[in-house]
């Protein structure tokens, strides 16, 4: 333990060591939070220097928004899908680079790059294949399903946004389960080997089980990534076509910043707040139970 | 070993190699076309361009204003992650060293801090920071990176300080050194590994962020990369060269920094997600 001598030293070193850090903590994150579910409870237009405070009236206008549930079950879907699909890829991609193999070194780079490249950029570039490059293919080679763009049709829109939001985290995803894979001891592998145990057995009861780490860690950024997503959501489909791909995230920004009505989308976001929180919170719970110790 | 050795290591190479292109494809379609006239991309986006034209990005560069974009993105990114990095190692140094309980309860609102979502935040730090006039400024933005990144730093410095044997400051204040020289001198050089770790998870996340600095910044000199490339491709939506272009205008630092500091990036998010 080190300690200053006199009140006065040991308050200016916290202040130094901690003062800077704390206080942009406070007045970023803190103060807006808490004020946030304080506007809850106003009618602020986002104009008017005053605002009065109108209960839960904001709350009700939530419950009666039909665009916001609609929004909601469209974004748990999405993220259902994404969550299963990312993880899947991405493990067997780290599964099959595990061997020493011939450019391995390539692939992870590659399969990594769409996640050094921002979300807004993603999407342009999808728009750009959607709208023009699979049309070309379908036309050209007379395949019905490829013809007319995926993003004029909101069921092949939304998959679409499943599959951009895929192939964006799918590496990075890969590289957490690369990590986890080394880690798995190397000589229970071998021990079991020799007792007979083959590829497909080892992998179910002790691969797997060793990897519950990085699954959590993964399901876990994979689920709070898909209920905000907005930026990919932004550039390729812009909730289109007819609000069929709005999801959540879009719906407040648009509830708060172009409808001005900002104590119903504050309100929004502190229900998506809340939903997030009690949905990762019981994901990490549960699966903290299955992990094991090798 | 894990992994299979049954399976002819040709076959395993050749899916990956599938994969591989499906990954890439995107990028490359994206760069054969950036050279391709308007009328040659939609008539035949999959073939290669007839000459090396340049037309759509000295197009794209002026009409990005890609020097500013450039220049705000880098100033945003390097300030916040170099005052995220030393603030945080500070913060969580003293944590660890100065474990009563106030900081104890501090850390774990931090810790827990990390669940709240942007969004949740947005519309009153618009509000708040609106009322005092602190918008539509770089200043202003990295301030607030400093904000939401210091959590997520705070707890994997944590982590590491413990691991610091405190004799070690200790021996370097015996020897005349303040508390803050035994940090900077002793501490600092030691979490190197740890800063490395953090600078490039911040780095991903802040050269790419597009809805933060949508909100705060205004003007369009103050613009950054991703903001600017928005905005140009909403206006010129229906020029596809340009656009393509811009594209891999603000594509290519990335990937430029990438195939230098490849191995650390991949590390970086290796230990990241170990913590």
């Amino acid at each position: 333990m080190i300690a200053e001598k006199g009140l006065w030293n040991r308050l200016r070193t916290r202040l130094l060591f901690t003062g800077p850090t704390l206080f942009a903590f406070i007045t970023v994150m803190m103060i807006p939070f808490f004020y946030g579910i304080y506007l809850t409870f106003t009618n602020w237009d986002g104009i008017a220097i005053t605002h009065s405070l109108v209960g839960f009236q904001n709350y009700v206008a939530v419950f009666k928004d039909e665009a916001f549930w609609k929004s909601f079950y469209l974004t748990l879907k999405y993220v259902f899908f994404t969550v299963v699909l990312i993880n899947a890829v991405a493990f067997l991609l780290a599964y099959a680079l595990m061997n020493k193999l011939r450019g391995q070194t390539l692939f992870r780079a590659g399969f990594f790059l769409p996640n050094l490249v921002g979300g807004i950029v993603l999407g342009f570039i999808w728009q750009f294949i959607f709208s023009n490059v699979l049309v070309y293919i379908g036309q050209k080679g007379s395949i019905p399903w490829l013809s007319a763009s995926w993003l004029a049709d909101p069921d092949k829109a939304f998959w679409s946004l499943v599959l951009v939001t895929v192939w964006q985290y799918a590496g990075y995803m890969m590289v957490i389960y690369i990590a986890g894979l080394m880690n798995v001891p190397k000589d229970i592998l071998e021990a079991s080997s020799i007792d007979g145990a083959s590829r497909w057995t080892q992998l179910r009861k002790m691969v797997l089980p060793l990897m519950v780490p990085s699954f959590i860690v993964c399901v876990f950024l994979s689920l709070q990534r898909g209920f905000m997503v907005y930026d990919v959501n932004l550039s390729l489909t812009k909730g289109g076509p007819f609000k069929s791909t709005e999801m959540v995230s879009m719906h407040v920004y648009g509830k708060a910043f172009l409808s001005r009505d900002y104590g119903v989308g504050q309100a929004e976001a502190l229900v998506l707040f809340l939903l997030v929180a009690t949905i990762t919170l019981l994901q990490v719970y549960f699966s903290k139970k299955m992990e094991v110790e090798a | 070993m894990v992994g299979s050795k049954s399976t002819s290591p040709w076959i395993k190479v050749s899916v990956l190699s599938a994969c591989l292109v499906l990954f890439i494809f995107p990028f490359a379609i994206v760069l054969m076309n950036s050279f391709k006239e308007n009328r040659a991309i939609t008539s035949g986006p999959l073939s290669l361009p007839e000459t090396l034209s340049f037309d759509n990005y000295i197009d794209a560069f002026g009409k990005m204003n890609y020097v500013a974009a450039f220049s705000n993105s880098f100033i945003i990114t390097v300030c916040s992650v170099l005052l995220i990095s030393v603030f945080a190692a500070m913060t969580a140094h003293y944590f660890v060293r100065n474990n009563n309980q106030l900081n104890q309860y501090t850390f774990m609102i931090m810790v827990a801090s990390m669940i709240i979502p942007f969004q949740a935040i947005m519309i009153p730090l618009v509000k708040i920071y609106g009322s005092i006039g602190m918008l539509d400024s770089k200043w202003a933005l990295i301030y607030m990176y400093i904000g939401f990144g210091s959590s997520l730093a705070v707890f994997i410095y944590h982590g590491f300080v413990k691991s610091i044997p405190a004799e070690l400051e200790e021996a370097a204040m015996m020897d005349g050194c303040t508390r803050i020289q035994s940090f900077f001198r002793i501490v600092l050089p030691v979490l190197m590994p740890t800063t490395v770790t953090i600078a490039i998870l911040n780095v991903l996340w802040i050269w790419n962020d597009f809805l933060l600095p949508s909100l705060v910044l205004i003007a369009p000199d103050e613009r950054t990369l991703p903001l600017s490339t928005f905005y140009f491709y909403g206006t010129y939506s229906v020029d596809y060269g340009p656009l393509m272009a811009g594209l891999v205008l603000t594509i290519l630092p990335v990937i430029v920094v990438y195939m230098f500091a490849q191995k650390y990036i991949i590390q970086g998010v290796m230990q990241g997600s170990i913590k």
